[in-house]
């Protein structure tokens, strides 16, 4: 059962991730690979302040903050120095490498018996139960624990999503969304397109940053190479999402990736179970994006041939 | 209302692949006055109309527009004094977006987008109002995607949008050059409608010779690159289309003309 909950709090976590590649991958179609440093930014960020005695909260908003400094500048790599999309955020990824071990400086900082928002969502479970430590869910042992963690971040999920939703159906938010479905339009509109996917990705790898902060609080550490391959996990959550809602409106599509991100955790947690060697998983995950890629385009063709026959 | 004072534009200058694709093109528009651009592939008037909207920067000469000069410009920034539709009914509209999210973008057209909510309750009344203008039933698809819509119905769309807060210019590309018959003269009636209402300063590029003889009240021709003929007035009015195509066989045994007569002169000299 702790595995279980585990795997939730962690595909939560991550949920936020997926959300920061949803808006530079599917509202912008911009493939930014900066997430990748900068879920170890936030990581390092948060995991530096909170060592230095700063409170959580403050340290995942820091942490936010960098993000979107992180974001800002693979964005204006490509829109004022017109550096393809994909380049601009392997540079600010690899630069970032760097800048993590500067900011921590060493690869690794543990949270030991530091005050993190997990302890501190411990501590208010533990005062609601009137320290009672496990309670008995349909038969499993369940740890007060872990549960009021899981509460914790799951209550901050829903609420930074429901803040970027509220967001993209501003005038400003409005005007991103078309942004990346119509630059000429948006453009005739008197709307300067530059600005907008600069502030969009700095909104987006805050996003990523936040996640990162919080998975370093969740399971104690930050390391320099938590972030190898984030941006593939991310779009698999997106991708599973958009199966699983099946429709262009905003608001089920951010519901969609968070679902996506939980379930595609979930599923990975039972390969792993079923004897997965942990070292296959980016090679599975890189695999299942691949495969989810293609087969929408693959139903097409087969579609328009069925169609002719 | 708008000056345009010798602009110049060459693409690709230094290369072989060099463009001159305004050579020194002069126009003024009277406030309220509905300009049509004709002319052959490649001479210059989508150019021209994509200089004005500030698609580019040109070369050389200056634009004026509503006293301002907006020769240095950005795009975006000109859009605030600038109504567009496109010949790609794809161009104008966001697909994946409500027909009322496009409208509330367009009813925004050159304001701070901050973070006022963007669908206003106040809007849709008159929105529902104009749609239903459109006759295309779609006022009660308001919430539907622009996508699943087509392009005769897309550009209508677009038309609004360009015209929904009054533009100080009207520039249309050959708007109806997409479409199929009906829905382009469908899209003619309703700009005809829009353009007089609102007595609106137009700019409009079309092919149709038809639809330069019978619209707006001052015709140019343009031939690689510069104005070549200046219909006003009464004359404009005369004008049918078959005297425009005599205009374009004028043109072409001219360009010919050019042609043998440079040949010749190879032969002979070189």
């Amino acid at each position: 059962m702790s595995l279980l909950i585990g795997t939730f709090t962690i595909g939560c976590i991550l949920s936020l991730l997926a959300l920061g590649v949803f808006i530079s991958f599917r509202i912008f179609a911009f493939p930014d690979i900066t997430a990748d440093g900068s879920i170890t930014l936030g990581a390092s960020v948060a995991a530096t302040l909170l060592v230095h005695g700063v409170s959580p909260p403050l340290a995942s908003l820091a942490a936010f903050g960098a993000g979107m400094l992180a974001g800002t500048c693979t964005g204006t790599l490509h829109t004022r120095f017109k550096i393809n999309s994909l380049l601009s955020g392997i540079l600010v990824m690899t630069a970032l490498y760097s800048i993590n071990l500067h900011v921590m400086g060493r690869s690794n900082v543990p949270l030991l018996s530091v005050n993190t928002l997990a302890t501190q969502a411990e501590r208010i479970g533990l005062r609601l139960t009137r320290g009672v430590t496990s309670f008995n869910l349909a038969g499993w042992d369940v740890s007060v624990r872990d549960a009021s963690v899981l509460c914790a971040i799951a209550l901050a999920v829903a609420l930074t999503g429901t803040l970027l939703y509220l967001f993209l159906r501003t005038n400003l938010g409005m005007a991103m969304r078309a942004t990346g479905d119509n630059v000429q339009m948006i453009r005739a509109l008197g709307v300067n397109d530059a600005t907008m996917i600069v502030f969009g990705l700095a909104i987006s790898n805050g996003f990523v940053a936040l996640s990162g902060a919080l998975l370093a609080q969740y399971q104690g550490f930050a390391d320099v190479g938590m972030g190898i391959g984030m941006v593939v996990w991310g779009l698999a959550s997106v991708i599973i999402g958009e199966a699983l809602v099946g429709t262009t409106q905003v608001g089920l599509t951010l519901v969609g990736a968070v679902m996506g991100s939980v379930l595609f955790r979930l599923m990975v947690a039972v390969a792993l179970r079923w004897g997965l060697s942990p070292n296959d998983l980016k090679l599975i995950t890189a695999v299942f994006v691949f495969f989810a890629l293609i087969v929408p385009q693959f139903l097409r063709k087969s579609r328009l041939r069925s169609a002719h026959a | 209302m708008l000056e345009v004072h010798s602009i110049a534009k060459t693409f690709n200058s230094g290369t072989p692949n060099e463009v001159r694709s305004l050579r020194g093109v002069s126009l003024t528009l009277e406030p309220g006055s509905w300009v049509i651009i004709i002319g052959t592939n490649g001479s210059g008037k989508s150019t021209f109309l994509n200089a004005v909207a500030g698609t580019f920067f040109v070369d050389q000469g200056s634009i004026h527009l509503a006293g301002r000069d907006v020769t240095r410009w950005p795009e975006y920034a000109r859009a605030e004094l600038i109504g567009r539709v496109f010949q790609n009914p794809f161009s104008g509209t966001s697909p994946s977006l409500t027909i009322r999210e496009n409208l509330s973008l367009a009813a925004r057209r050159g304001c701070r987008r901050g973070l006022g909510w963007g669908l206003k309750s106040s809007l849709l009344s008159k929105m529902r109002e104009e749609v239903s203008r459109l006759n295309m039933g779609l006022e009660d698809r308001l919430e539907n995607a622009i996508g699943s819509l087509s392009g005769g119905q897309r550009q209508a769309l677009t038309l609004l949008m360009a015209t929904w807060l009054r533009p100080e210019l009207l520039l249309l590309d050959e708007h109806t050059a997409a479409l199929d018959p009906k829905s382009a003269d469908l899209l003619i009636a309703l700009t005809e409608q829009v353009v007089s209402h609102d007595k609106l300063t137009t700019l409009m590029v079309t092919h149709s010779m038809h639809q330069a003889a019978s619209l707006g009240d001052r015709l140019i021709m343009m031939h690689r690159g510069q104005i070549i003929h200046d219909f006003q007035g009464a004359e404009k009015r005369r004008l049918r289309p078959d005297d425009l195509l005599a205009r374009f066989e004028e043109v072409r045994r001219a360009e010919q003309l050019d042609e043998s007569a440079a040949l010749m002169l190879a032969e002979k000299y070189i």
